[in-house]
């Protein structure tokens, strides 16, 4: 009963950092905003036994996208103008997309449900065998890293494009061009 | 920011501090929770809050773009490297067991490499952004 209270409250305060993040018009708030809302996603993952998730929450959304999302600001300017368009179509374009994906949950298991397919295929096979073929006590480590290392290696290299994205639009900026004086600088 | 002494001297405090716990992240992943993600940006929030006290030339040069850049394609061609060290080995792409005589052995050293390449990468993307977001206002 507690838990679900927890639950209620955390998920509350979610919604209301969300909302307050979309009216509001100064950016650095807005930032503030969303450095909040990560930290309250990793409680919620830290109650749902997910402290790897949570760890990662904790580190990326709420430290360095925070510090990142500050540095655009620093770049663009802190207020955001008042737009002057109607936000009808796009209300309705957002609450059928909403309203869409909540229909398709309807069919989906209850959650935490263990009879649900994702616990039968091979998550009994990870959690009971792992300990024994790769000698390592945390099963997300041997999961990720081991049985899933194909993926893992995929994120690496999202990671690695990101990385190499950003230095193509934003870095090398120090490469003076003849006859530019100042600009890239 | 430079001229605020607490801000200094607090960051000087804690940075040591922060890249430790994120090398204990980065090793310990096997037993508690963490791994090469988490300790990848925990080692570069070290940097990023240098480079936010102290200014983006200093994080410059205490970590030269190059070496960045240099340190961000390595992780991923460690982690893909074991990948073909294992292939070499005569079993397949990134099957762990072929790096030693006792497969858990093997298992064991695989997994510590490629979250190592995990973690040098993160690290490496995550400050090389960030010099590229804050460092666009230096003079």
């Amino acid at each position: 009963m507690l838990i679900e209270s927890v639950n209620i409250f955390l998920l509350a305060l979610l919604a209301v950092t969300a909302i307050a993040a979309v009216r509001l018009r100064d950016l650095f708030a807005v930032a503030m905003m969303f450095g909040i809302y990560s930290l309250l996603a990793a409680v919620m993952f830290v109650l749902l036994d997910a402290v790897d998730v949570a760890f990662t929450e904790a580190a990326v959304g709420v430290g360095i996208s925070t510090v990142l999302m500050l540095g655009t600001i620093g770049l663009v300017g802190r207020y955001e103008r008042g737009s002057v368009r109607s936000s009808l179509l796009p209300l309705t374009v957002v609450v059928a997309t909403g309203a869409t994906l909540i229909y398709g949950t309807l069919d989906m298991p209850h959650f935490g449900d263990p009879t649900a397919p994702v616990h039968q295929h091979v998550a009994p096979a990870y959690i009971t065998e792992s300990p024994q073929q790769t000698g390592i006590p945390n099963v997300v480590t041997s999961i990720l890293a081991s049985y899933r290392g194909y993926d893992t290696l995929g994120e690496l290299a999202v990671i690695f494009t990101a990385g190499v994205g950003v230095l193509a639009l934003l870095g090398l900026r120090r490469r003076k061009r003849p006859g530019k004086e100042g600009v890239g600088q | 920011m430079i001229d605020n002494p607490v801000l200094r001297i607090i960051a000087k405090i804690i940075i040591p501090m922060i890249l430790l716990f994120a090398l204990y992240v980065q090793f310990h992943g096997d037993f508690g929770p963490g791994g090469g993600f988490q300790a990848g940006v925990i080692f570069a929030a070290g940097f990023i809050l240098y480079g936010l006290v102290f200014g983006t030339e200093a994080l410059r040069s205490a970590v030269p773009p190059a070496a960045l850049r240099l340190l961000t394609a390595f992780g991923l061609l460690l982690f893909a490297g074991v990948g073909a060290v294992t292939m070499l080995a005569g079993s397949d792409y990134l099957a762990y067991n072929a790096l030693a005589h006792d497969p858990v052995a093997g298992q064991h050293l695989g997994i510590l490499i490629v979250e190592f390449g995990v973690g040098v990468t993160v690290s490496a993307v995550m400050i090389t952004i960030f010099l590229a977001f804050a460092g666009r206002n230096d003079p």
